[in-house]
Parts: structure tokens; C-alpha cells; sequence
């Protein structure tokens, strides 16, 4: 068996904001009907989270759900039960038009943290960042520069980034440059 | 700047979060049809001063085709809508009438 390293191996970068890999996250794919009762039992059984509604991410203590299109779901589990918990949702969703798949390896995590992280992803993302308008719980899927990528921001403040794992060098250095220290802009 | 709303997942999307998929509500003509109207669907768009209707898809956010009403001049958007559907809907029609009474696009008014 090989060792599981996660994209950046654990990189870190400090300035106006702290940019590190997240390690090694557990994630799933699942596209259905996010109507149907028999999927959010599913997800609530896996994640321990309830299916949230558009823009949201719901968390819990081992892990979470994010939604991702209107027949898409992000589930956050840990690592080491991925393969087992896409083997359960997928013996749950028997019979229903929806498809769960490993995608944990695709991708690259990272934490973005500190007084400066709304500002390091304003200058990249084409979205407002001011704390009014994007609020612990929130989920969106967007472009980081010149790749696409998703945040959500948890209730301790701290932004959580996903993007592909091709890109994951280009969105750790791309947030590096804009976390420079004397790149404050203080809009936020 | 273009900003368009998604309206599956709400997002108020800006033009680079978009990807542009030409004119709307086109009718296929394929097998069967005669050669003027299979030319007709594969080479000639609408290019209005104006009122246009459009397809776009929230490329990078939830991924899904919809379609918008605008105004190419003025880049004011008149509003945003499924992409199940074959013509405008009647509230976005009622829209474009409210700002621009004598507007006409292809055999819609
Ligand atoms: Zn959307």
C-alpha cells in the first residue's frame, strides 16, 4: 500500500493571513434528488448533518455537507472512512437516481486563517467578502484567479478552501502572494 | 461589468464566474428539414442593439445552463431564467415591457 499524502504536504505560509494544508480530508461526491427523504437519511447517517440549503454548508463533529449545485452535495468525512462510507451510501441509495463517489484524492484542502483572510480571498475570488455578506456557514463555489474553487467559512472564523488537486500548488502560492505582508489593502 | 443572477443557486455571479453559450430559445432543424432552415439554425443569430436573450452557465459555481434577458447596449439585465423552457417567460416579458415598450425579438414580443 502506498502512503496517502495530501497536495501540498502539509505546506504552510503566514502573513497577513495563515494559509496552511489541511492534510488528508475524506470527501464525497453525491449527486441525486437532495428531495428526496431517503437520500438526506443517507447523508444524515454518514455526515451526522442534515442536507443544507443552497449557499450553505452544514457541519458537525466528525464531518459535514456542503451543497454544490441543486443535485450535488460536498460530504466532509474522515479520511480513513471514506471508502467505508461511500460503500453505506451507496447500499442506502439503492434504487434511487443518485451516484456517490471517493473524490478525496482529487482534490486539495486548505485552511486560510487570521485577521487578513477575508481580505486574501477578496483580491482573488469575485466575491464580497465583507464579514455583512459572507457569514460562518456560508458556502460558495467560485474562481480563485484563474482556477475554480470553493470556501466555506466555519464558526471559529477560519476559511476552509477545496480546489482540484492539478491546481493545488497554483492556489497554495496563489494565496501566499496574496497573504504578502505589505500587500495590505484594508478594505475589510 | 456583466453581473448575472444564477437562478438555481441564487448566486449573484460576475461575467468571469460565467461562461457565455450564445443565443437562446435557438430550434433545432435536423433530419427532415429542408436545407434553408438547416442553414438557417446553424448560421444565423440574432445581433440586436438591445433586447437579446441569451444562454449562459455558471461554469465556475453550480455548473448549470440558464438563460438571461439583457439589453446589449446598455448592459441592463432584465432578468434571469430556468433553461427548461423554449421562450421567455411572461414575467420577464412583463419586464422587458415596463422599460422598453415597443421591443421585439425574432416572433416574440
Ligand atoms: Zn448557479
Amino acid at each position: 500500500m502506498s502512503d496517502p499524502v495530501s497536495a501540498m504536504s502539509g505546506a504552510t505560509f503566514a502573513g497577513l493571513a495563515k494559509v496552511e494544508d489541511s492534510g488528508l480530508q475524506g470527501m464525497i461526491t453525491l449527486r441525486g434528488d437532495l428531495a428526496s427523504a431517503v437520500l438526506q437519511a443517507a447523508v444524515k447517517a454518514a455526515t451526522g448533518a442534515e442536507v443544507p440549503v443552497s449557499g450553505q454548508v452544514a457541519l458537525s463533529d466528525q464531518g459535514g455537507v456542503a451543497w454544490m449545485s441543486p443535485d450535488e452535495l460536498l460530504l466532509l468525512v474522515p479520511y480513513a472512512e471514506v471508502d467505508a462510507k461511500v460503500s453505506e451510501l451507496s447500499e442506502a441509495l439503492k434504487g434511487e437516481h443518485a451516484l456517490a463517489v471517493n473524490v478525496s484524492d482529487a482534490r486539495g484542502v486548505f485552511r486560510l486563517s487570521g485577521e487578513g483572510a477575508r481580505e486574501v480571498l477578496g483580491k482573488v475570488c469575485p466575491v464580497d467578502m465583507s464579514a455583512e455578506a459572507f457569514k460562518p456557514g456560508q458556502f460558495r463555489r467560485t474562481r480563485m484567479a484563474q482556477v475554480a474553487a470553493a470556501f466555506w467559512l466555519d464558526h471559529d472564523g477560519v476559511f476552509h478552501i477545496v480546489c482540484f488537486r492539478s491546481v493545488a500548488a497554483y492556489v497554495f502560492n496563489l494565496l501566499s502572494a496574496s497573504a504578502h505582508p505589505q500587500s495590505k489593502v484594508v478594505v475589510y | 461589468m456583466l453581473i448575472l443572477e444564477c437562478p438555481y443557486c441564487g448566486v449573484k455571479a460576475e461575467e468571469t464566474e460565467l461562461a457565455a453559450g450564445g443565443e437562446a430559445h435557438l430550434k433545432r432543424f435536423g433530419p427532415g428539414s429542408s436545407d434553408e432552415e438547416f442553414h438557417d439554425y446553424l448560421f444565423m443569430r440574432e445581433n440586436p442593439k438591445g433586447v437579446h436573450f441569451e444562454r449562459w452557465r455558471h461554469a465556475n459555481g453550480c455548473g448549470k445552463w440558464f438563460h438571461a434577458a439583457r439589453c446589449t447596449m446598455t448592459l441592463e439585465v432584465f432578468g434571469t431564467y430556468s433553461a427548461q423552457t423554449t421562450e421567455p417567460p411572461q414575467e420577464i416579458k412583463d419586464k422587458i415591457s415596463e422599460k422598453r415598450p415597443d421591443w421585439t425579438w425574432r416572433d416574440i414580443k
